[in-house]
């Protein structure tokens, strides 16, 4: 036998360890894009919050007592889903491209494993964000939502990239931070939503797709 | 002792270290996600779990999901070890 097949061997087995316990197609010019949504999506709200002058932070303390308007929150909602349901969708369509040109199958054992570890503090933050809102501590929220998309990041980052646990553990400060800021939510939503996104999906670019 | 020893002619084949790289990070795998990940056809792949099967490597379970039979290997501890000693052997191989 000679010393390539050795290597070969090595190669062989560290390629069929990581394919069969992660999910690597994820892809990193999806987090940029999702980043740059989260970014304009924080501008409209932005804009719809200064229409409803409701964005001074200094009278912020007399406006947690009250509940927020309606149509206002509607609006806020509304501009939260398209970013979300953009940024889902871009990340799902651009990883089914790589997945394709890498030979591996998109909807497996392993992309399960992943989504269903992502999921799981993403839905108990977004029970729990609810809890917040109806009990009129609706100042937590943009912490709670950063906390629990940090936590799932680090849960998922065991099923894909490693990286994406650097990433969650970015936005778990972040999110610990900005609970001694309350008022300015929308703007630590954008760092970590927005900045963070296309920091993570940047560097996950260049070190993994660009060849 | 040369190094040589420690290599493990049971490992010697493309789709049988696959199979075992595979089961040393999964808990199990059944037949369906072997043969995806390994590119091997029905029949190739059987016969190197046989083999593994007979050195007695890995685990084979045999269970009804629903209406449908499923096979499903796991690395025995035995397995494991031998597998280890084998990476050793090669990455000292690789080393010199």
């Amino acid at each position: 036998m000679n010393p390539n097949k050795y290597l070969e061997d090595i190669t062989e087995i560290k390629k069929m360890m990581n394919r069969s316990s992660r999910f690597i197609s994820l892809s990193g010019l999806s987090g940029v894009l999702a980043g740059i949504y989260a970014l304009i999506g924080a501008y409209f709200a932005k804009k719809t919050l200064v229409e409803h002058s409701a964005m001074d932070a200094a009278a912020y303390s007399q406006r947690n007592s009250m509940p927020l308007q309606d149509n206002l929150t509607l609006n806020l909602a509304f501009i939260a889903s398209c970013v979300v349901i953009a940024a889902m969708l871009t990340g799902i369509i651009l990883s089914i491209r790589k997945a394709k040109k890498s030979d591996e199958s998109i909807w497996n054992k392993v992309s399960r494993r992943l989504v269903f570890h992502f999921f799981m503090p993403l839905f108990a933050g977004g029970i729990f964000c609810i809890a917040l809102i109806q009990n009129g501590s609706s100042g937590l929220v943009a912490s709670a939502t950063l906390l629990f998309y940090g936590l799932a990041c680090v849960n998922a980052s065991k099923y894909t990239l490693g990286d994406v646990k650097y990433m969650g553990l970015a936005f778990i400060i972040l999110s610990l931070v900005s609970t001694q800021f309350l008022g300015y939510g929308l703007y630590f939503w954008a760092l970590g939503f927005g900045l963070f996104h296309i920091i993570y999906g940047g560097l996950m670019y260049f070190k993994y797709e660009r060849s | 002792m040369s190094l040589i020893d420690n290599i493990n002619k049971a490992f010697d084949h493309r789709i049988r270290l696959g199979i075992m790289s595979i089961l040393m990070v999964n808990d199990h795998a059944d037949f369906k996600m072997l043969k995806e990940l390994l590119g091997a056809t029905d029949g190739n792949l059987a016969s190197h779990t046989k083999a593994l099967e007979k050195e007695e490597y890995i685990k084979v379970e045999k269970q009804f999901i629903g209406r449908k039979p499923n096979t499903r290997y796991s690395a025995t501890k035995l397995g494991k070890l031998q597998f280890k000693k084998h990476i050793e052997a090669l990455e000292k191989l690789i080393g010199k």
